[in-house]
């Protein structure tokens, strides 16, 4: 923000937000995720010219089936060591935090208090809602993807392994397992490719986009915007401090804005074939 | 006088010989037609399945010398009897050049069939009805298939012209010779219900699996819309069943008269994989047989109760009981018969449209808002 007030300070401070690890989970997934939307569609969408055009042009379905299975496995492992992690800081070394409060992305009453408020704040009828450290859209970007890598993690391996699943599950449980693997994955590519974009990304406030993802850090005037009832809590605990962070270095900047840019652009052109491709099937 | 005399004899005497020589004529290549048709009587002629024979045992009309310009077109059926009356019934019969010599060639040089420099020798019957079939602007005259080049690109087309096989099918194999008629000609033999006849006299073995399945069934019984071998397999091209693009437009044949299977199938994965050009995976044959397709209800059959697991199994490696209930061909939109997979169509649909229709406005008023905020801006990057 350039305009000048009051209690400007000369340097611009920065504050730890997303620690490594975050960091590179949100990588991880950004590219799996990727990788397994354009395989994926090709698949939901066999009919289509470019669904041809794009498998022909890595190497067939074979190649498709491949990268798909690699990437998922890839993200199987993340979830894994991330679902992992948690745990192990929450139960072993009794960092409860993870799993109810503020810190946590478990929801609490707030979040619904917040929608409701933030839904009148849009209507003029009320005052913007002061938020935490996760906004009730962060929590529900987060279930949003937890939810759909078990529905479409479970349902793939299923299929992937279906004589060893029909062992334990009826074989016409894998008609339903391709159904909801497709339909979850289509709600996934249209929920990430528009809502989580705009949410954290393409909205006024952070146009074009956010790099505390990519950088890890946030300036204290982003921090005291978005997220002001954290920074009141962490002021008032004296904890401020513990977080101050150096200028996020220049190529990290930038590297944030490639990675960002091909997301943009590999997104914004799968949800186009997706949309046009499932208006096509009515 | 004397003049007169010797004169007059001198032609007595011509004419008298002329009329001891004539016998002649009648019964052997005489000398005398050679003196001007010399071209006819070389060992071309004397080579040929005619050659023991005198020209007027084909030109009948010619009795004396000199013979009017104008003789008549030589009568084939006098010994060839059989043979032209097929003809005339075939669709060659109207045909404005002489249909014999079409396929047999020059007249005077009609080597037998067996013969390797035939025109109607195996080996070389193709060539030969390629003279007509294979002219691109015939066959747009006549409306029908350009055929010669896609048959000589097939696999009988090979079998003939790179290895040299007797036995390998010749335009006649299939057609007949001189009885060719209309494939909409229940006499033809290439008419839909004589077509696995016409293909069985060589795949014996295929013929009799097909005629035990239940296409083979409705065919014999009458019913022609029922596929038969060209359906699949292709008439003149017989296209490699090996091939990925016969295999994809195969299974869309199968979907030609099957459309709600077809519909069904296109939801599965087998059918996601196999639109996209990978060959192993499931399609029509594999699991319901080539040309031995029962009835589920029939227990010889690929698909019925006892057979399932072992059918699945071919690919599924494991596959058991609980397995193949796996519904190849379900349809998410009936209720009735998949309840499990339509309840769960539905479910995924109003999540599909709840969440994304909720987001969405939420997102829409939310840039409203922002940009109505005030002494909202933008911030840089």
């Amino acid at each position: 923000m350039t305009t000048p007030t009051a209690t400007q300070t000369p340097e611009v401070r920065y504050y730890h937000r997303f620690t490594l690890g975050q960091r590179y989970l949100h990588g991880i997934i950004i590219i799996t995720f990727l990788g397994l939307a354009l395989t994926g569609l090709p698949l939901r969408f066999s009919g289509a010219a470019w669904s041809v055009a794009l498998a022909r042009a890595v190497g067939g379905f074979g190649a498709i089936i491949f990268f798909h299975k690699l990437n998922a496995l890839i993200m199987t492992v993340a979830f894994a060591a991330h679902v992992i992690n948690i745990l192990y800081r929450a139960i072993v070394r009794k960092q409860w935090g993870l799993l109810w409060g503020p810190d946590s992305l478990v929801p609490s009453l707030k979040d619904f208090k917040d929608l409701f408020a933030h839904l009148r704040w849009f209507l003029w009828l009320g005052k913007k809602p002061q938020f935490e450290r996760y906004a009730y859209w962060d929590r529900v970007d987060y279930w949003a993807v937890f939810w759909g890598m078990g529905i479409i993690g479970f349902s793939g391996y299923a299929m992937w392994f279906a004589p060893f699943f029909a062992r334990f599950m009826p074989g016409s449980w894998l008609n339903i397992a391709l159904l909801i693997h497709g339909e979850e994955a289509l709600l996934a590519v249209s929920f990430i490719f528009t809502i989580h974009y705009f949410n954290t990304h393409l909205r006024p406030q952070n146009f074009p986009m956010d790099l505390t993802i990519f950088t890890g850090r946030q300036t204290e005037q982003e921090w005291i915007e978005k997220h002001p009832e954290e920074y009141a809590r962490l002021k008032s605990e004296g904890k401020l401090e513990e977080l101050r962070a150096k200028q996020p270095e220049r190529w990290l900047n930038n590297f944030g804005r490639v990675v960002g840019t091909i997301a943009f652009l590999l997104g914004f052109a799968m949800l186009y074939l997706t949309v046009v491709s499932f208006i096509k099937e009515f | 006088m004397k003049e007169i005399l010797f004169r007059s004899s001198i032609v007595f005497a011509a004419l008298a010989l002329f009329e001891l020589a004539a016998p002649a004529l009648h019964a052997a290549p005489a000398p005398n037609c050679l003196e001007c048709h010399s071209d006819k009587g070389g060992p071309q002629f004397k080579g040929s399945i005619h050659g023991s024979m005198a020209c007027t045992d084909c030109h009948t009309d010619i009795k004396a010398f000199p013979h009017p310009d104008q003789v008549a077109k030589v009568n084939c059926s006098t010994c060839h009897a059989a043979a032209v009356s097929k003809l005339n019934q075939s669709v060659h019969a109207h045909s404005s050049a002489q249909p014999c010599l079409s396929c047999h060639g020059d007249a005077h040089e009609i080597l037998p069939a067996t013969d390797p420099k035939s025109a109607v020798y195996a080996l070389n019957i193709p060539r030969t009805c390629g003279n007509c079939h294979g002219d691109k602007k015939f066959a747009a005259q006549h409306n029908i298939t350009e055929v010669y080049s896609q048959y000589m690109d097939s696999i009988h087309g090979f079998a003939l012209s790179r290895d040299g096989l007797l036995v390998a099918a010749t335009c006649a194999a299939c057609h007949g010779s001189h009885e060719i008629r209309k494939h909409t000609d229940p006499a033809s033999r290439v008419y839909r219900g004589n077509v696995a006849d016409t293909c069985g006299s060589c795949h014996s073995g295929i013929e009799a699996v097909y005629q035990k399945g239940i296409h083979g069934q409705l065919v014999k019984a009458g019913d022609t819309s029922a596929p038969v071998c060209s359906d699949c397999h292709t008439a003149h091209q017989i296209s490699n069943v090996q091939s990925t693009a016969w295999q994809v437009k195969t299974t869309a044949t199968c979907g030609g008269c099957h459309t709600e299977e077809m519909a069904t199938y296109r939801d599965t994965f087998h059918s996601q994989v196999s639109a996209l050009g990978y060959q192993q995976v499931a399609r029509c044959w594999d699991c319901h047989g080539e040309h031995d397709i029962l009835p589920a209800s029939d227990p010889n059959s690929k698909i019925s109760d006892a057979n399932l697991v072992a059918t699945c199994g071919r690919c599924h490696a494991g596959a058991n009981a609980s397995f193949v209930t796996y519904q190849p061909h379900a349809d998410p939109h009936d209720g009735r018969r998949f309840p499990l997979l339509h309840a769960s169509a539905i479910f995924m649909n109003l999540l599909l449209a709840g969440v994304i229709g909720f987001f969405l406005l939420h997102a829409l008023l939310w840039l409203l808002r922002s940009r109505g905020e005030a002494g909202h801006e933008r911030r840089t990057l």
